[in-house]
């Protein structure tokens, strides 16, 4: 073991990358420096980009060169880096997360672009989503559309034993499905209409699967969805761009249980 | 800068009594805050991940009132969300020899007996009830068709008892919290800060008593006072900055606590994780995990040949070498995580390694597919073959994955006691940010399970302990945001972002964290030794000092501004990547992750050394560039025997 340091991972990597071929882009990227200002289109060209390099790596690596001419960084949202936090958000070649379906943006490869390939750069436009600055935008209506019912009310310690409420696998997968939302808002994006009934119907439609739910199962579909039109989303008409455009790919059959549910609720 | 005084005395707190009944007894003696009281504190809860969003959630449905600070836009995307594989719990519903002994001692041993017994064993006590806490919050958990809650196995354990949810696991039990959590925000019980960071602690009269956030969308230095702080801000893995970490995770909060007084303990304990996806590109920013689940069908190979070039395909069967299952036949592709990635390691160091940079090792599901059809393998990881192919272009239904060890995990941070307060009063620590459960080592599906046990079972009984304790004293101390406490903590938060803002250097933060994130690697990584450690203490000052001298941190300070928030994570990482060499340096002793060449068996495994290092290392800030001062808490182990890991 001592006779190999660790250094030669680094080392054999950095020899391996050297002959690599690489790409050259032209970026038209949105910039605004807050919701009250007017934005516009900033062009830039990058060199030296790897197939292999992740769009958010692309922008990384102009955003290093622009720090280094002291110039302001293009402000854009990423977490996880892998397609499970929802916080990447950006509107590419006019597709939110992108040219690649059921894939967020952290999850694209340049390999995808050709070698001097134009791509336009857009944050998610909707007018529940304020631009905070240049590619970021404010989606905190969501949390509040959670708040009104997006969980089951039980406190901590006062569950039963879990395997008392066995639940058909079926339904446990349909559950599943709709629980996958990451909550990115590009279904609002990629709406006509800026509605979120994806988003929200995804979150009804979880726990009408489950018996779990049951108990709350009116009030929840009538609170959240008269929250979603309090923070000004449209209303679905059904174009299903929003399916289209969704990176976990969640059906807008959930759409359409949330409004049976909520014609229900009405009875109920 | 005010630091704790030199006489610090480590007490673990840990209950008497038999292991089986400590926490038991514990739960009577402690004393209680009763509901009409409980409305007169304040507490703040920072990260809203299992450990935070949990216990926020806990605490305000008895009656606290709780502030919920996050760096995120939204609580539901703490790093937690990205946990793939499983959540372990000693339910024995496969019938198959669990108990909660045995998990205790699995994760002991595993750990490779570096943990807190009395903490380990709660773990597994407590580990029974989430299941039953989070089925009850609709979360989707895998299920048999008749209804009943699945399990599987992984590494380091011979009995299944993870259960799961496809390989998203993470995400499901985060929302089911994070749905608790907002629960309360709209009970009007959780006040909820998001795009906050913490940038320092209060002490006032000693005690944890408030913090000072830096508002990321203003850049206003914000003050919240309140009766105790509990900080759940995760790990610190992005010190490698390629991580299977989100690129946002880091150790700044816990860090300006080390800075007040708060010991960290155990930096040198971080776990590399046997199965992520290999480095690509150079300018690559992170590393992709590739759960450890899959080992339960997946096997691992390299070819038997040095430098075979072959595709796998072509590479016949009794020409690969199924290293995993012929050197540990017991546990085979199922071994700990340590033991996986070193072997990994030392196969690819020995010209053994595939791919383009020969930094890798097959998974092969071959097998499993011809056993069990295509349709059953996509069933149990199909999100996670997609991503595989979606970052690598291959298809492993196909072809063999490819993967790598990566840093994925750290079971350093800072001290706690029993009742995970650390040594301020008043200042807890839960989940990742503690060290006190999983030792040297930490085993698959472990991680969850912590950060809700200590959120949602642990917290709630030793806080109002806490509180009750210290009634007169907090009432005799009001605070309030206004008292020069505060304003001297401003001040110094705003002349360190100053510091960093007035460079005027020619490089971005970005690219002084991926110079030391190599350097963290190289020396302080899968293996180390004194020789290596000794590089990292020599380096890392250098690579501080050009820091401090030719960062650029364009922009305003008063709005949105990554740069800056980068510029202040990376400043604590020199701090904290120095830190883990001191403490590699002195552990001169291999056990779990900490593999230190000096001390290999002869069979090539980790030598243990439980004479001189059977100890949490706790270390003590002494100023920018200054050496820590070391404390030791011995570790007594009443109830098992310590035993050199075997999983052959």
């Amino acid at each position: 073991m001592s006779e190999t340091l660790s250094t030669s991972d680094v080392a054999s990597f950095e020899a391996s990358s050297a002959s690599l071929e690489t790409r050259t882009y032209h970026l038209k990227i949105w910039r605004q420096r807050s919701d009250r200002e007017t934005g516009g289109f900033e062009e830039f060209t990058v060199p030296d980009i790897l197939p292999d390099q992740s769009f958010l790596e692309m922008l990384d690596v102009l955003n290093d060169s622009l720090v280094a001419e002291g110039k302001e960084a293009i402000a854009f949202e990423s977490d996880c880096r892998e397609g499970i936090c929802g916080a990447c958000s950006l509107v590419i070649d006019g597709v939110p997360h992108g040219p690649v379906p059921g894939t967020t943006t952290c999850g694209l490869r340049m390999r995808i672009w050709q070698d001097g390939a134009n791509i336009t750069i857009e944050p998610f436009r909707a007018k529940s989503f304020p631009i905070i600055k240049d590619l970021v935008v404010d989606r905190t209506a969501f949390d509040r559309i959670i708040q009104k019912g997006g969980y089951v009310s039980v406190g901590t310690g006062s569950a039963p034993e879990a395997n008392l409420t066995p639940i058909g696998k079926q339904n446990a997968e349909l559950a599943f499905e709709a629980a996958t939302c990451i909550g990115c808002g590009a279904c609002v994006a990629a709406c006509p209409n800026a509605s979120a009934s994806l988003f929200t119907g995804a979150k009804i439609a979880q726990y009408t699967y489950l018996p779990q739910g049951q108990v709350e199962r009116a009030q929840r579909v009538q609170k959240m969805v008269d929250q979603m039109d309090e923070e000004g989303f449209g209303d679905c008409s059904n174009h299903a761009e929003c399916e289209a455009a969704c990176p976990k790919k969640i059906s807008i059959t959930n759409i359409a249980k949330m409004r049976k549910e909520y014609a229900k609720s009405l009875f109920s | 800068m005010i630091m704790s005084p030199d006489n610090i005395r480590l007490d673990s707190q840990v209950p008497d009594g038999p292991l089986e009944e400590k926490w038991d007894n514990h739960k009577q003696a402690m004393k209680l805050v009763s509901p009409a009281n409980k409305r007169g504190y304040n507490i703040l809860v920072v990260g809203t991940g299992l450990a935070g969003a949990s216990a926020a959630a806990s605490l305000a449905e008895m009656g606290y009132n709780v502030k919920s600070f996050c760096i995120q836009d939204s609580p539901r995307r703490a790093h937690s969300v990205a946990a793939q594989g499983g959540i372990n719990a000693a339910k024995n519903y496969p019938n198959d020899g669990d108990s909660v002994w045995r998990l205790f001692y699995d994760t002991i041993k595993g750990g490779d007996f570096r943990s807190r017994e009395a903490n380990t064993y709660r773990l597994a006590q407590v580990s029974v009830n989430i299941i039953d806490q989070c089925v009850a919050q609709g979360v989707p958990f895998a299920r048999e068709y008749g209804g009943g809650l699945a399990n599987r196995s992984f590494g380091g354990a011979q009995v299944s008892r993870t259960f799961y949810a496809r390989g998203q696991t993470g995400q499901q039990l985060l929302y089911g919290a994070y749905g608790a959590l907002m629960r309360q925000v709209d009970a009007g019980k959780v006040e909820l800060f998001p795009r906050r960071e913490m940038l320092d602690l209060v002490l006032v009269d000693g005690k944890a008593r408030g913090i000072v956030c830096r508002n990321l969308l203003t850049g206003e230095y914000e003050r919240y006072a309140g009766d105790a702080v509990l900080l759940c801000t995760g790990g610190y893995s992005t010190v490698f900055y390629l991580s299977t970490n989100a690129v946002n995770s880091n150790v700044t909060a816990a860090w300006r606590c080390h800075r007040r007084g708060a010991l960290f303990a155990n930096p040198c304990y971080t776990q590399i994780h046997p199965t992520c996806m290999p480095r690509m590109a150079e300018g690559q920013s992170k590393l992709t995990l590739m759960s450890e689940s899959l080992r339960n069908d997946g096997r691992v190979w390299v070819p038997k040949k040095k430098g075979d070039a072959r595709p796998a395909h072509e590479i016949p069967e009794d020409e690969r070498d199924y290293y995993l299952e012929t050197k540990y036949p017991a546990f085979g592709n199922l071994v700990p995580r340590d033991i996986a990635s070193r072997q990994a390691k030392e196969k690819c160091d020995a010209g053994f390694g595939v791919g383009r940079t020969g930094h890798a090792v097959y998974l092969d599901f071959a097998d499993a597919i011809r056993r069990d059809g295509e349709d059953l393998v996509r069933g149990k990881y199909g999100n996670l073959f997609d991503i595989y192919e979606e970052i690598n272009d291959e298809n492993p239904y196909k072809v063999p994955m490819k993967i790598y060890p990566a840093p994925h995990y750290t079971m350093g941070g800072l001290w706690v006691d029993y009742n995970l307060m650390t040594t301020i009063p008043g200042l807890f620590s839960l989940g990742e940010s503690n060290f006190s459960d999983h030792g040297a080592n930490r085993l698959g599906a472990s991680a969850l399970m912590q950060g809700l046990a200590d959120g949602y079972f642990v917290i709630p009984y030793t806080l109002g302990h806490y509180l009750a304790g210290v009634k007169s004293e907090l009432e005799s101390v009001p605070v309030a945001t206004d008292m020069a406490e505060f304003d001297a903590h401003v001040d110094e938060v705003s002349e360190g972002v100053d510091e960093l803002k007035d460079i005027g250097g020619n490089r971005s933060a970005n690219q002084f964290h991926q110079d030391l994130g190599k350097l963290v690697w190289d020396c302080v990584g899968i293996s180390r030794s004194e020789e290596s450690c000794k590089k990292a203490l020599n380096e890392i000052p250098k690579l501080r000092d050009e820091f401090y001298q030719n960062l650029s941190v364009p922009g305003s300070k008063e709005d949105y501004n990554k740069e800056l928030e980068n510029a202040g994570r990376v400043a604590d990482y020199l701090e904290l990547g120095a830190l883990m060499a001191r403490d590699a340096l002195d552990r001169n002793e291999s056990c779990g992750c900490h593999l230190r060449e000096e001390s290999i068996t002869e069979e090539g495994e980790a030598k243990r050394d439980d004479e001189e290092f059977a100890y949490v290392a706790a270390w003590q800030y002494q100023g920018r560039g200054e050496d820590e001062k070391l404390h030791k808490e011995k570790l007594e182990f009443e109830s098992v025997k310590l035993s050199q890991r075997s999983y052959k």
